[in-house]
């Protein structure tokens, strides 16, 4: 039987950076005079850090396939901003057919730039270079250097909506409909826990000891249902954290839990390996660009709305945000290493501090300042450890 | 040029035998007045949880080659990084003097200044360097921070001259091959003024003939004063070479052996570096062969890069069910990419030929479809290419075989745990647990996850590739019984090896592969050493 130290011991460096985005939230709670972790600030907090959340997913497989990165995520962002912009405001195009032609053409910008990387073996950093430049372009000449405003509310409830109540709230301010999400989830969570125990001991495999297991299922259940209650005090449960749920479940789920997901992480091992091991790394390369711009496109259609416009400027310096949360989050620039849940943590950090230090008031010189030193110390802690691992 | 390599050829013959007769002629000096220029007093090295080494003291005569065998893990390489420096002084416990003073090294740069310099068995050259730039590379010819060039290239001319290399100064390392770069290492050492060079595994990656150069270096380089410390697994380079030979097991020294005055013989230094008599190299196996179940037929494969170059030239081979056929042939020879391109078309370009397996012919255009059909090819570079080092070795077993752990692609990864325990179990594959990173793992050990890996793959015909290159004595042993256990199972195995005595020992039937040909095939009555080497001279004569 697994005693907590042995758990702890085989994920400290899963859990150093958990730790320490709590630490640092316990930091800036108490600086902030609690302003912090107040509803309507944590609901804010994810909304202004959306963007950075989806990029991060993609750019995690694509730094996992090699320590590849996609530079052109921010102009692609802005371009697909820019086409919704013009299809919606300038063609007053349905919301529903403008998101879906949007998303296609992200598809297209993927599969136009996975074609130089994963074919033509034209290094990432340069083809993304390239579209980097070349989509900040067309985005400026769609917009004619200027910005489209407004978009229909239909538009903008995307990322400033949120999930009816249908319960009525029973005559307390709570919205009823977060907790019954927060309490499904924890059932679906227990059922989950329980059936993955049943088949650990039917293979005979060492399994943590009940008291542990139920301490760590009571914690996870209590967090969970605290942050729905949380929500719940506010307006209730945002549209986008319900898509950014979606995502980071179905991604993390792809990268550690299935084949193809498997093959990303071969490739970024090693890749001479990997093809030896009959696996299409051309493919798997394409795939993760094509998947990339994807989500650039998502992110970009989430800004433009929480935006409420289509601006020629939009996702300036996106891409390093992602890039940044990937390596917080402890992927490495070697690929191979790294999980989607990592570099959500990582840009959720990175979000604490860009808010926690905005509430207090500090410069945007400082801030950057700031997050440049914890992106080294973090990577820095990373390299470290793992050299003291080998020694 | 023929003849030289045919004089190797002939010579090789002597050395494998590892009998005295070639031996005898190597004394040198042989009552010169003991003079140590080193002395390891007491050497005791730990690291956590492990003790690498346990006072170790070890003397090395001024002007001898010294060598130092032992198994894997055996604490060889960390007592030679206690000596250069690699580990500080103040880390270990013990004392080292050179030349009668005692060293107190804080890094590389320390011995280095004395006069120790070590080459470690992956080469610290710079490719896109030239071979006079890597020469003086961090021991510049300069004034001040300005470079001399003419200096330089001068200099280097004639140290590449005392080393034998015949090449121009100005040649980038990544043009020349990897004889000729160790050559380079050797040259940057004198460079230091080198008193004592440590050479780790030097010939570990090299073919028979630039093996000879270098060990024939070696001696060269004696005669000129230079003491030498050798670290192989080759015990017939050892026996041809060394005056002294330290054995090391378990992080103690067994023995120091004189070649002059004790009987030193393979057996004896492999009793002592295993701890056990090995009576028997090759482990016995009960043959069961069947029918035909491979077959290639007029096999032609031109180079991916040089247009028109043709690498294989009409090569048939067949193997039957439950037999172990050998591939030798000296490297360069085409067999690693006779074999890649049979392997779903993973090496070369212009690809002709039939493949027929139970008498239906396959066409493989991909890895995946050769996999599919029952083929695994495991790879003679297993670090690069075979195995990925940064995965733990459940994910490494599973990798080729994925489809047979999941549904609906996902992986079911209680079973994958439980694959990987059945074939830790099975091969005997030392780790703390199957979540074991395979970078650190040993040698031996990598290659039998690498080989689970394959096992795995439920393949009918395995191409093994060198598959004991680079391990020590007792891991090959198991590895030979993993391979014979595959042919009794009915499994058809190549064995692709340019180390003889492993060919001769293993295979029933023998192919001799020289320049991209199948020159002779051998049943395993009639092979031998002379009549393998028959063919391939035969060969060099008609091509002449």
């Amino acid at each position: 039987m697994q005693t907590i130290k042995d758990v702890f011991k085989n994920n400290v460096r899963q859990y150093a950076m958990f730790i320490a985005l709590i630490v640092i939230s316990i930091f800036f709670q108490i600086l902030t005079d609690g302003i912090l972790l107040l509803p309507q600030n944590v609901t804010n907090l994810v909304l202004q850090n959306s963007y950075v959340l989806i990029l991060a997913i993609g750019m995690t497989l694509c730094i996992l396939s090699g320590g590849n990165i996609d530079l052109s995520v921010g102009s692609v962002s802005a371009f697909i901003g820019a086409i919704a912009g013009t299809l919606i405001i300038n063609m007053k195009m349905d919301v529903g057919l403008t998101i879906f032609i949007c998303l296609l053409i992200g598809i297209a910008i993927g599969i136009w730039q996975g074609f130089w990387i994963a074919y033509l073996r034209i290094p990432a950093f340069i083809v993304t270079l390239a579209g980097m430049l070349m989509f900040r372009g067309l985005t400026i000449a769609m917009l004619k250097g200027l910005t489209l405003s407004p978009f229909p509310e239909k538009f903008q409830l995307i990322s400033s909506g949120f999930i009816p109540d249908v319960f009525g709230g029973f005559g307390t301010k709570l919205n009823i409909t977060a907790l019954v999400v927060g309490a499904i989830i924890s059932i679906i969570y227990v059922i989950l826990q329980f059936k993955k125990r049943a088949e650990q001991k039917k293979y005979n495999f060492e399994v943590v000891t009940m008291p542990l297991f139920i301490a760590q299922i009571i914690l996870i259940l209590a967090g969970i249902n605290l942050f729905a209650y949380w929500l719940a005090a506010y307006k209730g449960l945002p549209i986008i954290f319900v898509l950014i749920g979606i995502l980071v479940l179905v991604y993390s789920f792809f990268t550690t839990k299935t084949v193809p997901g498997r093959y990303i992480y071969a490739m970024g091992g090693n890749e001479k390996a990997a093809k030896l091991s009959g696996i299409n790394t051309n493919k798997v390369l394409f795939f993760t660009y094509v998947n990339m711009a994807f989500l650039a496109a998502v992110a970009g259609i989430v800004f433009a709305a929480r935006l409420n416009a289509a601006s020629p400027q939009a996702g300036i310096n996106f891409e390093l945000d992602a890039i940044a949360a990937c390596f917080i989050g402890g992927a490495s620039a070697y690929g191979g290493v790294g999980t989607v849940s990592g570099a959500i943590i990582g840009a959720l950090v990175m979000g604490v501090l860009n808010n926690g230090m905005s509430i207090m008031g500090v410069g945007s010189d400082m801030q950057m300042i700031i997050k440049g030193f914890v992106l080294l110390m973090a990577v820095a802690f990373d390299v470290l450890s793992k050299n003291r691992a080998r020694a | 040029m023929l003849a030289v390599r045919l004089v190797n050829i002939m010579s090789h013959r002597f050395l494998l035998s590892g009998d005295h007769i070639i031996v005898n002629t190597m004394i040198l000096g042989v009552d010169r007045a003991v003079e140590y220029i080193l002395e390891m007093r007491n050497i005791t090295k730990l690291f956590p949880g492990v003790k690498a080494l346990d006072n170790v003291n070890l003397k090395v005569r001024k002007g001898e080659i010294h060598a130092l065998v032992g198994e894997n893990g055996a604490g060889k390489s960390t007592l030679m990084n206690v000596l250069s420096g690699v580990y500080p002084y103040g880390t270990y416990s013990g004392s080292i003097f050179f030349e009668g003073k005692e060293c107190i090294f804080k890094g590389i740069k320390d011995s280095e200044k004395t006069g120790i310099v070590i080459i470690h068995q992956e080469l610290a050259l710079v490719p896109s360097l030239s071979i006079g730039e890597n020469i003086f590379l961090g021991n510049e010819r300069a004034k001040r921070w300005l470079i001399n060039w003419n200096q330089t290239h001068m200099q280097a001319a004639e140290l590449m001259k005392r080393v034998g290399l015949r090449e121009n100064p100005a040649t980038l390392v990544k043009d020349i091959g990897v004889g000729k770069q160790q050559l380079v290492e050797i040259a940057k050492a004198l460079a230091k003024n080198v008193k004592l060079l440590i050479l780790d595994e030097p010939t570990a990656a090299l073919n028979e003939e630039d093996s000879e150069n270098l060990l024939n270096l070696l001696l060269e380089l004696k005669k000129e004063g230079i003491t030498c410390i050798l670290i192989s697994h080759k015990l017939n380079e050892v026996l041809k070479v060394a005056d002294s030979i330290t054995i090391l097991r378990d992080g103690r020294v067994v023995e120091t052996l004189d070649k002059h005055k004790d009987d030193v013989s393979e057996d004896r230094i492999i009793k002592g570096m295993v701890g056990r008599e090995l009576t028997n190299r090759f482990p016995e196996r009960t043959r069961k062969i069947g029918e035909v179940i491979f077959e290639v037929r007029n096999w032609n494969v031109y180079h991916p890069l040089i247009e028109g170059r043709k690498v294989i030239k009409d090569v048939n081979i067949k193997v039957r069910k439950g037999e172990i056929v050998g591939i030798y042939g000296l490297m360069g020879s085409g067999r690693t990419e006779f074999a890649m391109s049979v392997f779903g078309k993973s090496y070369g370009k212009h690809i002709s030929g039939q493949i027929i397996k139970n008498g239906r012919e396959l066409v493989l255009n991909s890895v995946r479809q050769a996999i599919e059909n029952g083929l695994a090819y495991v790879t003679e570079d297993r670090k690069s290419a075979g195995l990925i080092l940064i995965d733990d070795i459940k994910r490494n077993i599973s990798l080729a075989s994925l489809d047979n752990i999941s549904k609906n692609l996902v992986v079911d990864e209680n079973r994958e745990i439980y694959v990987a325990e059945e074939y830790r179990r099975k091969l005997n594959i030392k780790c703390s647990s199957v979540l074991q990173k395979t970078g650190n793992l040993s040698g031996g050990n990598q290659q039998k996850v690498l080989l689970s890996k394959w096992i795995f793959a439920k393949p009918d015909i395995l191409i093994l590739d060198e598959p004991t290159r680079g391990i020590d004595v007792g891991a090959k042993y198991e590895i030979y019984k993993i391979i014979n256990n595959l042919a009794e199972e009915g499994k058809a195995v190549i064995l692709i090896s340019s180390e003889l005595p492993e060919i001769l020992g293993m295979c029933d039937r023998v192919y001799v592969m020289n320049e991209g040909m199948i020159v002779g095939e051998l049943d395993r009555e009639e092979a031998s050493q002379e009549s393998i080497m028959k063919c391939i001279m035969q060969s060099i004569k008609e091509v002449v």
